[in-house]
């Protein structure tokens, strides 16, 4: 597919598209958003891009597997999950800075579980999708 | 304590890394592991002769009630002498047995790990652990018959061995669960002061049964007994030590545990009877029949695990101290004969007694182990055998006054037979005319022919020293399975008398029986014939049965189909629903609870019907799919409508991926075909609109009950307080419910993995192509 009028668009739609992920993740623990649909719209973003520029380029553009998303987004949430522990809390107790950061706002454990979950969906919509995308072009 | 059973888990699984020494000539080593363990619990004797006992516990999983509790007592110490003991000889024997062999690390991981099991199910006093060890003991017994693993027979035997004592461990299990509810503990010291309790509890006669099907799966007892010839598959060591001298005693064991707490009541008595007299006068009298000499081991051994079921059914005191002895005299006896076969299988290359003759003359030290071995089991004067044969008629004797005829004259007949499948086993190869073939074998290795000389002549030694074996091992043996502390003092001469008479007709007729009867092929075909309505052949019946109905099922059930699984699920679903609206009486709809219905939602509802509808009726793939997802984007709309924008969010954004995912398979999909004929089509919209009811009459019901707002008042009011947020989705997301989205989000990464490897697994194929 070389559309010139939806390559262009994908030009500038997808770093508004990711800008816009990252947003509804971070908005997610006051108003409607959170990672899970963060990570969609981040995946659907890279979609976009691959069906104006091909899978391959898209895969170039990312430039690592989104297979290895995967574990770093366990990793994540699972080291948020169990950093209370050291603290003498209970496992995935929610732990908070005092002060708030301008922008991003408050920070505390539940944000990264959060930013955990945004890269497992993203891994894990992207390498189905790709996969699935790369087989059959190659036939 | 602990560590004895430990050491053998640990060296059963550092043999895998380090095994390769096993096939050095250092090999030897590993046998001082049970040689030191035999010498451990030696020591152990005079305490416990002098009335003590050891308890070792240790936590492990107190919240079930599960604690590795160790006690050795009387009963213990006789098994785990025996356990290590012949262990030690079958270690060193099987090195010599199996030099060479490929898999030798292997197959000394299998006995290390059995061992271990074996002495755990003897020392454990939780049901629980030993029941673990129950089954430890099945699983490296199954590995172990089928060591020889290219041959099919090898591994069918190995089968039926593990499904038999698998199927009797179920029932163990049901058993000991039973029992301890009823009694409210799992600790086997504990219940002998419940046994009362535990015998007038109305489900005593079940919970009886599970326990002892448990035991004679395992001790191989009619009808059950056939896995054990076919365990004859295994090396001869593994035989002579699993399947004679150990394992098959586990449900010995079981029982004597047990007979102070299930013991002493008609319902045990008459069942362990008959079920112990049965077998043991039907193998004994097919080991009559049998050319191979395991055969006759085999069958000799079912018919001795008999007679011990037989004496802990009639657990009268001389019984309980017959089968102390016993079990002494058969293991020493028994596996001596079969490290003897194992030498003669391994120089002569066969097993086949019409051939085997005069082999005393390249084979004396084995000889004179043969001939001891048979003496012994024959109950000869002055080996422990005769001592036991007495105790046994002893116990018959002074049995019930109805009954203690019938229960000698079946001792005596399953005592005559053994005698002569003794001599068969022991003597018949070594006697005769050597013929030329086997002019030429030499003796094998001295730690193949020491062991089983060894075995046959403590036999002898503790026969002239009865005295000591009644005071320091089989007595406190017989005190713990009877639970109380009284003397006794076993003699090699008791005077003339009934019993010394009935020995003496014993070993007259056996010989005599063992003179005329000549084991040929004519005789085993003879007896094969009976062999349909033999048990083994109903449990095969039953096997192939079972494989049929599973096949059957599976095919429909389980036959690939997408659309069928949907189908059944569905019908399934609309069954329970059904059920339970019915249940819930007449549905009456409040109209004036109904909120007013908007121009949006009627609209949206309009473009919902029209796009399911054209789903339905197109033709072409591509409408479907962008018809369904119409559908999809109309029920975001409503999300919305009724004030839930995280999930219409989530929907719309799931409902373009899986567009997109269906117009990236929709290539490799073959053209739209209409495969469902008319009849099919009206099957499933009227499952579908049954469905679609059913959930609109569960949305109606739903409405009638009592709304308790509980548990949304609490998260809506907690959700700031405790988690400092606003989005209460939100907040359930990652902090109330967190443990499910952490375990969602694996499910998700396996999901992709699945996916991942099985295109890339294809592609791969593809390549080779």
């Amino acid at each position: 597919m070389n559309s010139t009028i939806l390559q262009t668009a994908t030009r500038y739609l997808l770093p508004i598209l990711l800008l816009f992920s990252v947003f509804l993740l971070l908005r997610g623990h006051y108003y409607p958003g959170g990672g899970f649909v963060g990570g969609l719209v981040a995946s659907i973003a890279f979609v976009l891009h691959s069906f104006a520029f091909g899978t391959q380029n898209t895969m170039k553009l990312i430039q690592y597997k989104p297979l290895s998303l995967i574990p770093i987004g366990l990793g994540i949430a699972a080291i948020s999950m169990f950093l209370p522990t050291f603290f003498g809390y209970p496992v995935m107790t929610g732990l908070w800075l005092q002060e708030k950061i301008p922008v991003i706002g408050m920070i505390g454990t539940a944000l990264f579980f959060d930013l955990g979950v945004y890269f497992v969906v993203i891994g894990v919509v992207l390498t189905i999708l790709f996969t699935i995308a790369l087989n059959t072009e190659e036939e | 304590m602990l560590f004895t059973v430990l050491s053998g888990l640990i060296t059963s699984s550092l043999i895998v890394p380090f095994g390769r020494f096993l096939k050095t000539k250092w090999g030897f080593i590993l046998a001082f592991l049970p040689v030191f363990l035999f010498l451990y619990y030696l020591k152990f004797v005079i305490p416990i002769g002098q009335g003590s006992y050891f308890i070792q516990s240790t936590a492990w999983v107190p919240s079930l009630g599960i604690n590795l509790d160790l006690k050795l007592d009387g009963l213990s110490l006789l098994f785990t002498l025996l356990i290590t003991g012949i262990g030690a000889c079958i270690f060193f024997y099987a090195q010599a047995y199996l030099k060479g062999h490929q898999y030798i690390d292997r197959f000394f991981g299998y006995l290390c790990l059995f061992m271990s099991a074996m002495l755990g199910l003897v020392l454990s006093d939780n049901m629980l652990l030993l029941f673990i060890f129950w089954e430890l003991t099945s699983i490296s017994s199954f590995f172990l018959i089928g060591f020889n693993n290219d041959s099919a027979d090898s591994r069918k035997s190995a089968m039926t061995a593990l499904s038999i004592t698998g199927f009797g461990g179920f029932f163990l299990l049901a058993g000991f669960v039973l029992m301890g509810n009823i009694a409210g503990t799992y600790q086997i010291t504990e219940l002998l002061g419940k046994a009362t309790v535990i015998q007038q509890h109305p489900l005593f006669p079940l919970l009886f049964g599970l326990v002892a099907l448990g035991a004679i799966t395992k001790s191989a007892q009619f009808p059950f007994h056939f896995w054990l010839p076919g365990a004859m598959k295994a090396p001869t060591p593994v035989s002579a030590y699993l399947h004679s001298a150990t394992m098959v005693k586990a449900g010995i064991y079981l029982l004597a545990r047990f007979s102070p707490i299930l013991g002493g009541n008609p319902v045990w008595a008459y069942t362990l009877m008959a079920i112990g007299g049965i077998t043991m006068l039907y193998a004994a009298f097919h080991s009559l029949f049998r050319t191979d000499l395991k055969g006759v081991l085999a069958y000799s051994t079912i018919s001795a695990l008999g007679i011990l079921v037989f004496l802990l059914g009639l657990g009268s005191k001389e019984a309980v101290i017959a089968a102390s002895v016993f079990i002494l005299v058969h293991a020493l006896y028994k596996a001596a004969m079969f490290l003897i076969t194992g030498i003669i299988d391994h120089e002569t290359g066969t097993r086949d007694l019409t051939v085997l003759r005069g082999l005393r003359k390249v084979l004396l030290p084995v000889a004179i182990a043969g001939f001891l071995a048979a003496l012994s089991s024959a109950g000869v004067p002055l080996t422990l055998g005769f001592i036991g044969k007495d105790l046994i008629y002893e116990a018959t004797l002074h049995a019930d006054h109805n009954l203690f005829l019938y229960l000698t004259i079946a001792a005596v007949a399953t005592n005559i037979l053994l005698v002569s499948a003794g001599f068969m086993a022991g003597i018949k190869p070594f006697m005769g005319k050597l013929p030329e073939q086997f002019e030429q074998l030499h003796l094998p290795y001295k730690s193949m022919w020491v062991p089983p000389l060894l075995l046959s002549i403590l036999g002898v030694i503790a026969g002239c020293i009865p005295g000591f074996i009644g005071d320091w091992i089989a007595g406190p043996a017989a005190k713990s399975i009877l639970a109380q502390q009284e003397v006794f003092q076993l003699k090699i001469w008791h005077g003339f008398n009934l019993v010394l008479l009935l020995s003496a007709i014993t070993i007259i007729t056996g010989t005599l029986v063992f003179i005329a009867n000549k084991p040929s092929n004519k005789k085993l075909t003879w007896i094969a014939r009976f062999n349909t309505i033999a048990p083994e052949n109903i449990f095969k019946m039953c096997i192939r049965e079972l494989m049929l109905f599973s096949a059957f099922f599976t095919s429909k059930m389980h036959n690939g189909y997408l659309r069928s699984y949907l189908l059944k699920m569905i019908l399934f679903a609309e069954l329970l629903i059904g059920y339970q609206l019915y249940l819930g009486g007449p549905l009456h709809i409040k109209w004036e609870n109904l909120s007013p219905v908007s121009f949006y939602e009627v609209t949206t509802v309009c473009i919902l019907v029209g796009a399911i509808l054209l789903t339905i009726r197109t033709s072409s793939r591509l409408t479907a799919v962008v018809a369904t997802s119409v559908v999809g984007y109309a029920i975001c709309l409503i999300f919305v409508f009724y004030s839930a924008p995280d999930l219409a969010m989530t929907q719309f954004t799931i409902d373009t991926l899986t567009v997109v995912l269906f117009v990236l398979v929709l290539f490799k999909l073959p053209s739209f075909l209409n495969l469902a004929n008319k009849r099919t089509l009206i099957r499933d919209a009227v499952v579908a609109l049954i469905f679609g009811v059913m959930l609109s009459m569960v949305a109606l019901r739903v409405l009638h009950e009592p709304t308790t707002t509980n548990i949304s008042d609490f998260y809506g009011d907690y959700a700031y307080v405790l988690a400092k947020g606003k989005n209460v989705v939100n907040v359930l997301l990652v902090d109330f419910r967190g443990f499910d989205t952490m375990f969602e989000i694996v499910v998700l990464s396996i999901a992709a993995l699945g996916v991942y490897s099985l295109l890339k697994l294809r592609l791969k194929s593809s390549d080779k192509e």
